[in-house]
């Protein structure tokens, strides 16, 4: 770090330009018209009861995904780097995909898949099991767009992990199982806690790939994204910036922890 | 491998190797194979005709031409805020660093959102705009800020580490031995950080192309004039014409699959 090097004013006049302008302008603007509606406004909005229901729908669904994530992505991390089978690459790449694959394309597939009608929802709609237009759809459409969040973010770690650590414990008397909830698990802990949390963040916001397989039933299957898309439809700009301001702020109480955790794992690396 | 873990019971690898790769195969692997089986469902003629309708064509146009504007502005960007994050030490630097990470973490329905509050009619400079025949709101211009704003931290988030890992030695001898500092950057800068610049720039192309909640907001689904490519997909989608929906997403999924394979390569590049 020295100020030796140029471009010191370049950069910065660069960053403040583009920053001000795509950020902090438009941030601003939205807690402006926010702010344009009295507190008895802001409260009829967030404690409208539809409001709250698709509040709860969105945090139950994305916590749900991100539980999932959990379990799954450590399991398919653990495989990716520990057991060298056939097709490893295929796999590492295809963890890939739901972030690469449009939202909206994900889900209008995942919605004809597992519809009543699809190749995966007729066996199950027979088991009386539906899963699109409810809120398990919700949740598996949030799993896709958070697998990689969670596979990436255990899989590194993993890598790193010191084998002698392992020996040591197998010396020591330990069988298999012993040794992997009491030292690796608990060694990949924080990276399973900051992939469930960067998971759970994504899922909150998500839009494309929910609006198709959830079916959008108010008070049920509906989230708020939906819920700010249909205030500015009805040209209710300030209650849409009012609901805006809920979601950042419910993101903000997730992520903030969870980039804690990451740059904490990325420092011991 | 370690020796610790090819002691795992053969039990234990079957099971999750079998939990593992089915879960990817149900939640992955299933949803692209029933793109290509909806799209090919009614014969290769009509999935041709779909995919080569002037509607599509022009989505495909606006998809790409909003990436092309986003991807090089926000690579720029990119550039200079690692640059600055990474070799100066200054007030405010901390801030700076979280308000480039924070359209990471803001839904794309609300990037739309703040997109309108500005250049909108209900919004800041929307009306003046308007006036002097300027439209930005449900117009090509927006689709582009929206696809700025969704991909606005991805080169910077990319960049940050490699330069922060390698430190500024190479840079102050290149400085003290005279070199200028547009010699400095292409010469000692841009070498060291090329494959994680690319990489960066593979990532923000694959969020551009496939951006759909923020442009969703902003675009006003104008048929041949302010639809990208997943718009064009939900909207064949909503008038039940599934398999035009799904021949149109094809296109997407064979950019995501390039986009995949760069991807792999690039990482093993880097890793070299």
């Amino acid at each position: 770090m020295s100020r030796k090097l140029p471009g010191f004013g370049l950069s910065m006049g660069i960053v403040v330009f583009w920053l001000s302008a795509i950020v902090v302008v438009p941030l601003v603007a939205l807690v402006g018209k926010a702010t344009t509606l009295p507190w008895e406004g802001w409260s009829r909005i967030l404690l409208d009861p539809r409001t709250l229901a698709a509040f709860r729908v969105s945090v139950a669904c994305s916590l749900a995904a991100a539980a999932l994530n959990a379990l799954m992505g450590t399991v398919v991390a653990w495989i990716l780097v520990r057991y060298p089978f056939p097709g490893r690459r295929l796999v590492d790449a295809l963890v890939d995909m739901p972030f690469a694959l449009p939202t909206a394309v994900a889900g209008i597939t995942l919605t004809s898949l597992w519809s009543p009608h699809g190749w995966l929802g007729a066996p199950l709609a027979e088991l009386g099991v539906r899963v699109a237009y409810t809120p398990l759809g919700i949740v598996l459409a949030l799993a896709f767009v958070g697998l990689p969040f969670s596979v990436r973010t255990v899989q590194p770690v993993l890598e790193e992990l010191p084998g002698e650590v392992e020996e040591a414990a197998g010396l020591l008397g330990a069988d298999r199982l012993q040794t992997l909830s009491r030292v690796v698990l608990p060694a990949l802990r924080p990276a399973i806690l900051a992939g469930f949390a960067l998971s759970f963040a994504r899922g909150l916001g998500e839009f494309g790939s929910v609006v198709f397989i959830s079916g959008n039933l108010p008070g049920r299957t509906e989230i708020v994204p939906l819920l700010v898309m249909q205030k500015l439809e009805e040209f209710k700009a300030p209650e849409a910036a009012v609901l805006g301001v809920g979601m950042l702020a419910l993101s903000f109480l997730f992520l903030l922890p969870a980039n804690w955790l990451q740059t904490r794992l990325r420092r011991r690396r | 491998m370690s020796r610790g873990a090819s002691a795992d019971p053969v039990w234990l690898r079957r099971t999750l190797l079998t939990v593992g790769v089915g879960w990817i195969v149900l939640l992955v692997v299933a949803p692209i194979l029933a793109v290509f089986g909806g799209a090919l469902g009614r014969g290769g003629a009509a999935f041709l005709d779909a995919v080569f309708h002037p509607d599509t064509l022009s989505a495909l146009k606006l998809t790409l031409l909003a990436a092309l504007c986003a991807v090089p502005l926000n690579t720029v960007f990119g550039l200079s805020a690692a640059w600055l994050l990474s070799r100066f030490q200054f007030r405010g630097r901390n801030l700076l660093g979280t308000l480039v990470d924070l359209p990471f973490s803001v839904s794309p329905v609300v990037a739309g959102l703040l997109l309108v509050l500005v250049w909108g009619q209900q919004g800041w400079w929307g009306p003046w705009l308007s006036r002097h025949g300027i439209h930005v709101v449900f117009a090509w211009p927006a689709v582009v800020l929206a696809t700025v704003f969704v991909t606005f931290p991805l080169v910077v988030r990319e960049l940050l580490p490699v330069l922060q890992e390698q430190g500024s030695s190479e840079e102050e001898a290149a400085i003290l031995l005279g070199a200028g500092g547009w010699t400095m950057f292409l010469r000692v800068t841009l070498p060291n950080i090329k494959w994680a610049l690319l990489y960066g720039v593979v990532l923000s192309a694959t969020r551009a192309i496939g951006e759909f909640g923020a442009v969703s907001v902003v675009s006003g689904h104008v048929r041949g004039q302010t639809n990208t490519l997943p718009l064009h997909v939900e909207i064949l989608y909503n008038e039940y014409r599934f398999q035009a929906a799904f021949a149109a997403a094809t296109l997407l999924v064979m950019l995501s699959v390039v986009a995949v394979a760069v991807k792999g390569f690039l990482e093993r590049r880097a890793h070299r």
